[in-house]
């Protein structure tokens, strides 16, 4: 998901004294809160860092996908809404830079990690939003996959990231629901609409499940973050519980889920899915998705656009400052 | 073929409605140009917060024109042509760089920040209510993008050389502002409306503060650029309508 | 060349409630008028607040968590600086 960060794994700092890590781990079982000048081991600052701004990362890139509808929204109720949701992901990167930066980087770093691709950020958004159904369907399952992920990630143990997370999901709130609607509307629509919808349901809908990242047997990192408390349940039981949520959604819209193998299972409740192309989910983080580089170039290009104004307000602000010293 | 356009009896109080609401929706349209490309992520919202104090005012302007005229706010904003649209072309040009976005808002809302705030004492209780909530908006509009223009004028040489290009392209289309045609003369007779030739004052005076505070001279008197009022508009608003207006023109009546 | 870094502020907010100022998050900005602006249009847009404060990160303080034990640990042992500490009969009602 938001946290395919944390399928790199970070070798084992032996150089701490153990008797800090011991203290800081009885700190993390009985759930007190890490904050930002407190002890930690390098490993757990890394992580975090890698995880919160990819996390950053990808709400930000996250804004050009469904950014591109704005000006094309179909109604102004429709635009106001979509304008307001993509502004939220702005903010909710600014966020998360922000936590990211209490543990000793700036977002400047965090950004030319971004622009140089030494971060990555969720695969999702390198897909492309071909019709106004595709909003729909982000609204829909890549917020609602996102929110799965977010909430257990208002009990992390660093307080600064657990925080922000409280605040993005309260705003959240409308964004699944912004989107479902769009979707309800189309498929009580003309044929053409629902076709859309359905459309956009069929392209969304594995890379969806993919957002939660790769299955716990092949999962790298799980054990350490969970031991620390940044991750509290595995890919697998939050991508069951999207599903199980998700399913019943579209069939009460008259939507099919893409995959013929699709089952509720009667003994368990789940609704047991086919196979995922990992394959295809290795190859998109890689950078061979059908917009990474669209996505990528957009980034730097508002970046190296906007130097001159970051620089502008800077100079500004050295020339007032100076004047107020000398007067 | 019929054709998917509305016609409208522009009854002075529905012209004087769709000229204020078409400015607002066109400059929005173009400021959420900027989502996801601005120069820092806090300006990424101020631009956003923008757009949508002026998508929400256009709402409001057509939701009354259109209870006037009988159309809905959608058929107002979907389903005219470029050559029934009232806006002023300032607004329709396109964004340029960050100075030209920001120079912009400071012309059009120098203008719009005495006009809305005269106009809560319009005879027309429907209009003075939205000037209400518009004036409060627009005020902080004004106090944003002037201290943004300050800041690039006074910056570095690159941005000062970039604020002085974007006054030098913007300020043949501030004339058209404080136009007032037979139209516009009746709503001001009718105290509907305010003169616009009263709002002078005030926007000469904002313009010499904040271009004295940005380092900037005020260009000289020069030919205005004029027509948006009466439909005859730039190239750019025919490609800016064919992105606002797509979906609904490829699937007439169809419900989103 | 590395990009020169924009300082970061910590944002305050008085929100509708009557309540003091609290902590809400951060911005980046050049000087303390921009810094406002930001405060005022990334933390507000819901109607948190009444009125904003913002002030350079660089400028707070912060207590050391090495002294943590030290500076609020013998506070929990003066209990008699609470209500409850104290027995009123009860036909006398709330004090």
């Amino acid at each position: 998901m938001y946290t395919q960060a944390l399928n790199t794994k970070d070798a084992p700092d032996t150089a701490e004294p153990e008797a800090h890590a011991a203290r800081f781990q009885e700190r993390i079982d009985t759930e007190e809160r890490i904050e930002a000048n407190d002890w930690m081991p390098e490993a757990y600052r890394r992580t975090l860092i890698r995880q919160i701004s990819q996390h950053a990362h990808s709400e930000i890139v996250g804004m050009l996908p469904e950014g591109n509808w704005i000006t094309r929204a179909p109604s102004l109720r429709r635009k106001a809404a979509l304008l307001a949701k993509v502004q939220d992901e702005g903010g909710h990167g600014l966020y998360l830079y922000a936590a990211a930066e209490t543990l000793g980087v700036s977002r400047e770093e965090l950004v030319d990690q971004l622009l140089a691709q030494k971060a990555r950020y969720s695969s999702i958004f390198n897909y492309p939003t071909l019709t106004w159904a595709d909003i729909g369907a982000i609204g829909w399952l890549v917020d609602g996959a996102a929110i799965m992920n977010q909430i257990p990630l208002c009990r992390c143990s660093y307080g600064p990231y657990a925080r922000a997370m409280i605040r993005i999901c309260k705003e959240e709130s409308f964004h699944q629901r912004q989107g479902y609607e769009i979707m309800v509307t189309l498929a009580r629509g003309t044929p053409e609409q629902k076709e859309m919808a359905q459309d956009a349901l069929n392209r969304w809908w594995a890379p969806c499940l993919m957002m939660f990242g790769p299955p716990d047997t092949e999962s790298q990192h799980s054990d350490t973050s969970m031991a620390w408390k940044i991750k509290r349940f595995t890919n697998d039981s939050l991508r069951q519980k999207f599903i199980d949520a998700t399913v019943p959604q579209a069939h009460h819209i008259g939507l099919a889920i893409p995959d013929p193998a699709l089952r509720l299972d009667e003994a368990s409740g789940h609704w047991l899915t086919g196979p995922i192309d990992w394959e295809e989910f290795r190859r998109v983080l890689a950078g061979g998705g059908p917009c990474n580089r669209e996505r990528l170039a957009a980034r730097r290009r508002a970046h190296e656009t906007g130097a001159w104004v970051r620089e502008a307000a800077m100079a500004h602000a050295a020339k007032q400052s100076a004047q107020k010293q000398a007067a | 073929m019929p054709t998917t356009s509305i016609t409208l009896d522009e009854t002075p109080l529905v012209l004087h409605l769709l000229r204020r609401a078409d400015d607002a929706l066109i400059l929005g349209h173009r400021l959420s140009e900027w989502t996801g490309h601005a120069p820092t992520l806090e300006e990424e919202l101020a631009l956003a917060n923008m757009a949508l104090d002026l998508i929400g005012q256009a709402r409001l302007l057509y939701a009354y024109a259109g209870s006037l005229a009988g159309h809905d706010e959608d058929q107002l904003a979907y389903l005219r042509d470029a050559r029934a649209w009232r806006n002023c072309l300032l607004v329709e040009l396109p964004n340029g760089d960050f100075a030209q976005t920001i120079l912009r808002i400071v012309l059009f809302s120098a203008f719009m920040d005495p006009c809305w705030q005269a106009t809560t004492r319009s005879a027309d209780p429907t209009l003075a209510a939205i000037a209400a909530k518009a004036e409060k908006e627009v005020a902080y509009h004004l106090r944003h993008s002037a201290e943004w223009l300050i800041r690039l004028g006074d910056g570095t040489e690159e941005s000062h050389r970039r604020a002085e290009a974007a006054l030098d392209a913007l300020w043949p289309y501030s004339g058209e502002l404080f136009e007032a045609d037979a139209a516009d003369q009746a709503m001001i007779d009718a105290g509907i409306a305010p003169d616009p030739a009263t709002l002078r004052g005030t926007w000469d005076a904002t313009l010499a503060d904040v271009l004295a505070r940005a380092t900037l001279a005020r260009p000289g008197d020069t030919w205005m650029q004029t027509g948006g009022r009466t439909g005859r508009h730039t190239e750019h608003l025919g490609y800016l309508l064919a992105d606002l207006q797509y979906l609904q023109r490829a699937y007439p009546g169809a419900t989103w | 060349m590395p990009e020169v870094k924009t300082p970061l502020w910590e944002v305050f907010i008085r929100s509708r409630n009557g309540l003091a100022h609290k902590h809400v998050g951060s911005v980046h900005a050049a000087d303390a008028t921009l810094a406002l602006q930001a405060a005022r249009d990334v933390y507000t847009r819901r109607g948190e607040g009444l009125s904003v404060w913002v002030v350079p990160s660089s400028a707070i303080t912060a207590s050391d968590p090495a002294d943590k034990d030290m500076l609020f640990e013998p506070t929990a042992s003066k209990i008699y600086r609470h209500p409850t500490f104290y027995e009123v009969p009860e036909e006398v009602g709330n004090m």
